[in-house]
Order: structure tokens, then C-alpha cells, then sequence
């Protein structure tokens, strides 16, 4: 466990502190979003196959009704947002940028959108195979960004155990505060999503972990876990960036590493988003499969900063429009946190299962940087929580070394900006090592 | 509705290598300062001069004429200025600042690419070329306003100007005729020596300034301190006709060193264990030159030797990558 000696927080060794911004929206309750005319759903909205349509254009189809199947294991099941009608299965622009397949809904004005579907089983009930395909069919991905299938994930192979379960609540990006409120206004649904894995991941111990800077969210966990008949510690961390990187939590709670190229779990720990918690109970609980969720719409760009439970699909436009637009003429706008994020140039696509935010930021925040040689000041090294030399990188990836960039380590890389962040002379470090990971990858593949 | 593309991150630590350079140069105009109160005008023409020679330098050996705006080469230039003494001749200085720069930086491939610091590898120039000159130390509070004619002699033209006093610094007179100067006349200034190497206060507020800012690694300074310091102890403990360690700390350029010139970025370590063993590298070796070397002085050369051997440091002492065995 990381230092408290002096009474500071656990945390991991270095990383950065960008500013928060979390204050323009950390204490907006989350707000419905109203139904809108039409939903595009693409197929592939988590890593793996895309799902497969089980709809034909012209059907009607209820809230929270499948849709579509999962393609494979590595892929889940899909459902309509609303009571309607399908539209159209057919290619439309992807956030990702490429245009891909999608079904695209049109709302029935006339219905309630009363949610009809019931619960299935208790979980509590079922076997583990059971409890995994019913994660899979309700469409359930990791909702920090990735979007990565949860039952995968909870897959545990043969020989592997977990012995820690960690709810990651730090939300270290700025301006995302769309955990946050998750955490105090669902508290209950979170604690009871977090049993429910426990059940069956059969964990030693479960951790929700916290950063500091969200005293409310603690306190109501502290008192909602407590009455648990399990062991759950809700840890407050420091506030740091990337406190929020698995790796980074593992090290500040339990002060151990993941080896390179392994993942949590050889080190006997599952790691899950707040998001993906909740969404477990609402789905076992309520029946409600994975169809909506909570998005924070901030940037100091935005007229109104909110956080929105927003249906998937809904276009990323009305829910600008929703927040009262934008208010500058040029703004930038992002897909997830300012350090991590993507830009958006188009607003026409929708939102999907892994947008945690929608970001407008003002050119006073993301002024263009000078850049000027390297100085070797050796703050990028103090910056990178995996300990690489992104300075020596940095040069070698300008000069197209890619072979002496992989003997540096480059493939541990995660690419968390913090080197980027800090470096005086605005060298873009994690820009060119996107590159260059992409280049030895293609490398590799070759051979 | 125009969208400004780039890719992540889009937020920056606001600090930029501009904004370091001029903070550190804004930290040396006390310095200057109390200089210029010492020795008169003459502090500011040598300054003047030798940031001249740097930025001449720079502009003419920069290709995309880019580098002057960096800062880099004004700092260079006062660091410079600040280790020589007050009556050297301005063409000299000039001449040191073009060497620092051109044979010091660019000759490297620009900032960031250079072994040794520029403004001590001018100023190891001048004193192989110009023994004489830059040893002449002149007594401060001398001439207020008025300009040491040695400050205006030509080039090749060795006429010995008219008010040249020369003295000795509390080094030279502690080595030669072991005259042991007080600390407090250490700690305001009152002595002789380089234009920034007499006023120990501002140097170690102007110290505490740049670490409490980020702007300068605090293990250089304590590591050089704290090594000479424990050195020069143990000697003076075994016999006092050495040094003491305040003296060792405050008298000549050990304070200039520590703070302004061994923390350049670009020629110390980058790991923190790598800076240990260059500061404890240096600190040891200006004791070493000052009791047994030849010479009064072993700031320059203890720094410029520890600078030779960063790479290899920075080899031996980089960190373990994380999730990856030793
Ligand atoms: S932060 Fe930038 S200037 Fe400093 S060492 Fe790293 S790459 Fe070089
Ligand atoms: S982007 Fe990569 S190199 Fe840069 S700090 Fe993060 S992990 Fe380190």
C-alpha cells in the first residue's frame, strides 16, 4: 500500500494534476433526457463482433426489447431504446469516425414509453454459465470508455481466481462528473450491482474505490455498504490523473503491479466501472438491459452543463441542443475527458454504450502549443505512471526508430497524456507514440 | 459551425520552456542587482555583452530562427556574465558568450542536445584563452558609476589600463596566504570575486525561489551542499587550517553552481537516483580541487566533469519500468 505515513491518501507514484473543471457540472442531478425522434443504434458499440440484427425494417419493436444478438462470444446483445418502429438497417456515421451498420429506430409518438419487460431469474439463482449469458444478452459493456464486453470480463479462465473485486469510481479525467452522480444518486443500485458480481465472482474482498474529491459520493457508499452481508471497503484515493487506469489503482490499493502484457487478474484482481455496477442491477433487479445511460455534457462551451440519462442512440445533437447548445462559434468538441478523449467533428452521430461525456471546450482551454526542441527537463519522467522515458521515446519515434522504440518499452504504453500534459516545449510525446505503437503492430502483423 | 481538430490531450500544464527560462532569468536580476551596487556599470556591460555574444550566436547558427524566442540563450549569456569578474574586457565577454552558444550548444545540434553547460563551457574557454584577464578580481564598491578601463580594452592591444586593482578573492586568499574571510561579509557580498558569485543570501533565497516553483530539482543543490558541506566538515574537524563548511559553501561560485549551473536541465541526470550520485559527484570534487588542486577554485570544472558523465548516469540509473522485472 502506497504511503500514509503523513496522512495522505493511498495513491500510485507519479502521474499529474491537471485542473478539474469538475465544478461546472459535479452537482447537476442527473436529468432525464426526453425522448427523441429517431435512434440510431449502431452494431458494433464494444469491442469484438458486432451484434446481429434480429429485426427486419418495418417491425415494431418495445423499450428495451433485443434487437439484435450477440455476433460471437465477444460480443453482446442490443435493444431498443424505445417503443417504435424499425426504420432502417442500413450504414450511418460511427462516433468512431467510420460508417458502419446500425438500425435505426423511429419513436412511436403515441406510447408512454412505459418499460414493459419484467425481470428474468433472480441471479442469486442461477449458475455461473447462466448468470454470464444472461450478461451477455442484456448488452452489458464496461462503461468507463472502453466499452469492452462485461461478461468477457467476468469470464474468469480455469485456474485464475479473483480475489479482489474494485469498483472504480475515481473518474480521474476533468470535467467527466457522470460517475460521480451515479455514485450518489444510485448508490443503492450500485452497492446491490456490486453484491450481485460478488456472488459470483467470489471475491475476498470488494473495493469501490473513490477519489477524494467526491466527499459525498464516499459518505453515502460508507453508509449504504455497511449494512452489507459482504465485505466491501469504499477507499478514498488521491486525486490524481491517471488515477482512474486499473494498473494505477491496483498499485495505490494494494501496492502491487500488474506484470507487462498481463492483465488484473493474474494478479487476482477484476476491476469494474461504476457504470457497468449499476447497470447490473437494473438489469437483474428491473429487467431493464443496457439501453440508457448517463452521460456528462460539460465544456465551458456549453450553455447549460448537465448530467443526462440519455438513451442510446439518441444523436449527439439534440443532446447538445437539450443543454441549451453551444456558445462559441469555433469550439472543440470531444467524446470522453479532455486527456484520454476524441475529437468529434461531427454532432449527426449517436451517442453509444461507451460515451461517458460530450465535451465543448472554448479555445482558451486547448490553445494550440508552441513546441520548441526538448530540454530534458525530465518532467514527462516524473509524469508517466509506467515509469517509461517519454522523452527518449519521443525521439526515437520522430526519428522512425520503431525497433529501438519497442526495446524502450513503448507497447506498455497506455497512452494516459500525462506525459504530453506536462512537457514545457508542447512535444507531441503520446501523439507520436500512437503511431509508433500502430507502427510495430503493423510490423509485427507482416511478419 | 468550424470544430478545431487535433488529438488528445487537449489540456496542458500551462508551464512552457519560454515561461521557465524567463522565470529563471527574472530570478537573476537581484542578483544582478546587487552586482551592479558592488561593482557599478561595469556588471551591466559584461552582462550586456556577453548576451550579446549569445544571442548572436544563436541567431546565426539556427537554422529556422526559431531558437532565440526560446530563452535559452539570453540565460546563458547572464549565467555567464555572472562568472566573470567585473572588470573583464567586454570583447572578451562577448567572445565567451559567442564560444558558449556555438562551440557550448549548436555545435551540438541545438538545445537540448549538448553534454556540458554552455555559459561554464564559455566561461572554460575564457580561461584557458585568457588567464590573466579573468583572474583580475577588483575590490567591490570601487567605482560606482564609473567603468573599469580594463572593461574597455581592445582586442590584441595589451596596454595595462590605468585602475586595475587587482585582489584576492576569499578563495585565493584563503589558499595563498590563508586569510579566512567572515561569513557574515560572505553572506552580503562585501568581497571580491565573479559579478554573480558574492552575495550568498539572494543566491540561496533565489534558490528556494526556483525549487519551491518546480523550476529547478531540489536534490541538486542539497545533494552538492550537503556532500561539500559533510566533506569540508570532516576535514576541518581533522585539521582547521581547512576550510570550513560554511566557507566551502558560501565563498566563490558554489552557491552560483549549485542553484544556476548544475541544475541546468539539459546537462544533469534525469533520474532522481542519477542526480544523487551527480551532485555528490560534484559537491565532493570542488573539494577535492580546492584543498589539493592547483587551483582556488573547482566549481566550473567539478560541474563540467560531473556533466561529462550524465549520460553514462543516466544509463546506469534508469528506472524500472513498470510491470517489468529489474
Ligand atoms: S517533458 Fe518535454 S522537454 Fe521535458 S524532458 Fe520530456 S520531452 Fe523533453
Ligand atoms: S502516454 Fe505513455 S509514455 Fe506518456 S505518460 Fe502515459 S504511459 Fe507514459
Amino acid at each position: 500500500m502506497s504511503s500514509n505515513l503523513f496522512g495522505s491518501l493511498p495513491t500510485f507514484p507519479h502521474g499529474v494534476h491537471p485542473d478539474e473543471y469538475k465544478e461546472l457540472a459535479c452537482h447537476r442531478r442527473i436529468e432525464r433526457m426526453p425522448f427523441v425522434e429517431v435512434y440510431t443504434l449502431p452494431l458494433s458499440q464494444h469491442l469484438g463482433a458486432p451484434s446481429k440484427p434480429v429485426v427486419k425494417e418495418g417491425q415494431k419493436v418495445r423499450r428495451g426489447e433485443l434487437i439484435a444478438e450477440p455476433g460471437g462470444f465477444v460480443s453482446v446483445g442490443l435493444h431498443s431504446p424505445v417503443d417504435g418502429v424499425v426504420h432502417a438497417i442500413d450504414l450511418f456515421d460511427h462516433p468512431n469516425g467510420q460508417v458502419l451498420p446500425a438500425i435505426q429506430i423511429r419513436t412511436d409518438r403515441f406510447s408512454t414509453q412505459q418499460l414493459t419487460i419484467q425481470p428474468g431469474t433472480p441471479p442469486e439463482e442461477m449458475t455461473t454459465p447462466e448468470f454470464i449469458k444472461a450478461v451477455q444478452w442484456s448488452g452489458m459493456v464496461g462503461m468507463g470508455g472502453a466499452a469492452f464486453p462485461a461478461h468477457v470480463k467476468f469470464s474468469i479462465p480455469e485456474g485464475k481466481t479473483c480475489k479482489y473485486l474494485m469498483i472504480n469510481g475515481c473518474e480521474c479525467e476533468p470535467f467527466l462528473t457522470c460517475d460521480h452522480r451515479v455514485m450518489v444518486e444510485y448508490a443503492r443500485d450500485l452497492v446491490d450491482g456490486t453484491r450481485i458480481l460478488a456472488h459470483f465472482l467470489k471475491p475476498e474482498k470488494v473495493y469501490i474505490a473513490i477519489e477524494s474529491n467526491k466527499p459525498d459520493a464516499i459518505s453515502i457508499l460508507k453508509e449504504k455498504t455497511a449494512e452489507m452481508d459482504f465485505p466491501m471497503e469504499v477507499i478514498a484515493l488521491e486525486v490524481k490523473y491517471p488515477q482512474g487506469a486499473e494498473k494505477m489503482m491496483i498499485s495505490a490499493i494494494l501496492g502491487t503491479e500488474v506484470p507487462s502484457g498481463k492483465l488484473p487478474l493474474d494478479v487476482g484482481v477484476l476491476v469494474s466501472n461504476v457504470g457497468t455496477a449499476v447497470a447490473m442491477s437494473q438489469y437483474f433487479r428491473q429487467g431493464l438491459p443496457l439501453v440508457e445511460r448517463v452521460v456528462t455534457v460539460s465544456g465551458t462551451a456549453v450553455k447549460r452543463p448537465s448530467n443526462l440519462l440519455v438513451p442510446i442512440g439518441t444523436p449527439m445533437r439534440d443532446v447538445v441542443d437539450y443543454c441549451g447548445g453551444i456558445t462559441v462559434p469555433s469550439p472543440r468538441i470531444l467524446l470522453g475527458g479532455p486527456m484520454m478523449g476524441m475529437v468529434q467533428k461531427n454532432l449527426d452521430v449517436p451517442v453509444v454504450k461507451g460515451t461517458s461525456g460530450i465535451l465543448a471546450l472554448t479555445e482558451r482551454e486547448v490553445r494550440d502549443l508552441d513546441t520548441y526542441s526538448c530540454i530534458r527537463c525530465g518532467r514527462c519522467l516524473d509524469a508517466c505512471p509506467l515509469f517509461l522515458n517519454p522523452a527518449r521515446m519521443g525521439l526515437l519515434a520522430r526519428k522512425g526508430l520503431w525497433e529501438e522504440l519497442e526495446e524502450n518499452n513503448i507497447m506498455d504504453c497506455f497512452e494516459c497524456a500525462s506525459c504530453s500534459f506536462v512537457c514545457p516545449s508542447g512535444i507531441p510525446l503520446v501523439q507520436s507514440f500512437r503511431v509508433g505503437k500502430a507502427m510495430i503492430r503493423e510490423r509485427k502483423s507482416k511478419k | 459551425m468550424k470544430t478545431i481538430i487535433s488529438t488528445s490531450p487537449f489540456l496542458h500544464h500551462q508551464v512552457t520552456t519560454p515561461k521557465i527560462m524567463w522565470e529563471v532569468v527574472y530570478t537573476l536580476i537581484p542578483v544582478l542587482g546587487v552586482s551592479v551596487y558592488y561593482f557599478g556599470m561595469s556588471a551591466i556591460l559584461v552582462s550586456a555583452a556577453a548576451v550579446a555574444g549569445c544571442l548572436v550566436a544563436e541567431r546565426v547558427f539556427d537554422k529556422e530562427k526559431k531558437a532565440v524566442g526560446d530563452g535559452s540563450a539570453l540565460l546563458t549569456g547572464v549565467l555567464l556574465a555572472l562568472c566573470l569578474p567585473p572588470g573583464f574586457p567586454l570583447w572578451m565577454a562577448f567572445l565567451g558568450g559567442t564560444i558558449a552558444i556555438g562551440v557550448g550548444k549548436s555545435l551540438w545540434g541545438g538545445l537540448g542536445q549538448n553534454v556540458f553547460n554552455p555559459a561554464l563551457l564559455g566561461r572554460a574557454f575564457l580561461q584557458a584563452a585568457f588567464p590573466e584577464a579573468i583572474t583580475t578580481w577588483d575590490l567591490p564598491n570601487g567605482h560606482y558609476w564609473g567603468v573599469r578601463g580594463t572593461n574597455l580594452a581592445m582586442p590584441f592591444f595589451k596596454g595595462q589600463p590605468v585602475d586595475a586593482v587587482s585582489t584576492a578573492t576569499p578563495l585565493s586568499q584563503l589558499k595563498f596566504s590563508h586569510e579566512v574571510t567572515s561569513t557574515m561579509d560572505l553572506l552580503l557580498g562585501n568581497v571580491s570575486g565573479s559579478l554573480g558569485e558574492t552575495c550568498g543570501i539572494l543566491l540561496i533565497l533565489a534558490g528556494v525561489y526556483l525549487v519551491l516553483r518546480k523550476i529547478i530539482n531540489w536534490r541538486i543543490p542539497v545533494s552538492i551542499l550537503l556532500t561539500a558541506g559533510v566533506f569540508s566538515g570532516i576535514l576541518y574537524a581533522i585539521n582547521p587550517q581547512y576550510p570550513s563548511p560554511q566557507f566551502t559553501i558560501l565563498a566563490g561560485g558554489m552557491l552560483l553552481g549549485s542553484v544556476y549551473m548544475a541544475t541546468d536541465y539539459v546537462t544533469s541526470p534525469l533520474t532522481s537516483r542519477g542526480i544523487w550520485i551527480y551532485g555528490f559527484g560534484i559537491g565532493f570534487l570542488v573539494v577535492m580541487i580546492r584543498v589539493w588542486g592547483g587551483l582556488p577554485e573547482g566549481v566550473m570544472y567539478a560541474i563540467l566533469l560531473m556533466n561529462a558523465v550524465t549520460p553514462l548516469i543516466n544509463r546506469f540509473t534508469q528506472r524500472r519500468v513498470y510491470g517489468h522485472e529489474k
